[in-house]
């Protein structure tokens, strides 16, 4: 399946790209993680802490765990700072 | 009953002409941007165009359910916005003080945690650090 993955704030700038489309046959966000971190040092060192990291499936919230299945636009970012 | 994100400045007084006529109560909330003793110029605040405005409606209307507001207004901003310039403001109309107060810290405290925005720190020199979330904010969210 294809999937735009979208990166924000200091996930932005590590990984050097806002947005990339993948195709990948990754069943959970965890999965997805894994093949990303597996490209080049940029996305690894990007993704190296995971308690760093917040996830949105199609723009609502989601965990790691979460499965990819039917979803569209996966969206890594750091904990929010709004307000 | 709305929410916006915008670079554009907003005028407090304009937005509050007539909010909550005919409640009792009206609570509001703006936050500026701290100069953090001299350290900072200027704030720049990226957010996540489609879900920022979606998970502020949410927001908003599990505020309206919960403490059964009449009215309730969210603005943020984004982009680049200078030391005192205000970056967001909650409203909330409720019939009676305690709700609208409450229901104020409530979209604050999910605005702070949930809402896809991100603050980084400009200086004398430039660009510095992306501002870290605080775990007080995320506690702050238990409480409801």
């Amino acid at each position: 399946m294809a999937l735009d993955v979208l990166y924000f704030a200091w996930l932005r700038e590590r990984i050097g790209q806002p947005r990339e489309r993948i195709e990948t046959e990754a069943a959970t966000v965890r999965d997805l993680v894994a093949e990303l971190a597996g490209m080049d040092e940029w996305h690894a060192h990007a993704l190296s802490d995971l308690s760093a990291v917040r996830v949105a499936l199609d723009q609502e919230l989601a965990d790691l765990d979460a499965p990819l299945a039917g979803v569209r636009e996966v969206a890594f970012f750091p904990p929010m700072t709004g307000g | 009953m709305a929410a916006r994100v915008q670079s554009a400045p907003f005028d407090l007084a304009a937005e509050l002409a007539g909010f909550g006529a005919g409640s009792g109560a009206v609570v509001t909330f703006s936050g500026l941007v701290r100069d953090e003793g001299g350290r900072l110029v200027a704030l720049e605040i990226e957010h996540y165009p489609g879900m920022t405005e979606k998970a502020l409606s949410a927001y908003g209307a599990q505020a309206a359910e919960r403490f059964e507001l009449d009215d309730w207004r969210i603005i943020h901003r984004h982009g680049r916005l200078e030391v005192g310039q205000p970056i967001m403001m909650v409203a909330t109309a409720a019939r009676h003080r305690i709700a609208a107060f409450q229901a104020a810290e409530y979209l604050m405290d999910w605005l702070k945690s949930r809402a896809p925005f991100w603050k980084r720190e400009i200086g004398p020199e430039g660009p510095g650090v992306w501002v870290e979330a605080r775990t007080e904010d995320e506690d702050a969210l238990s409480r409801w």
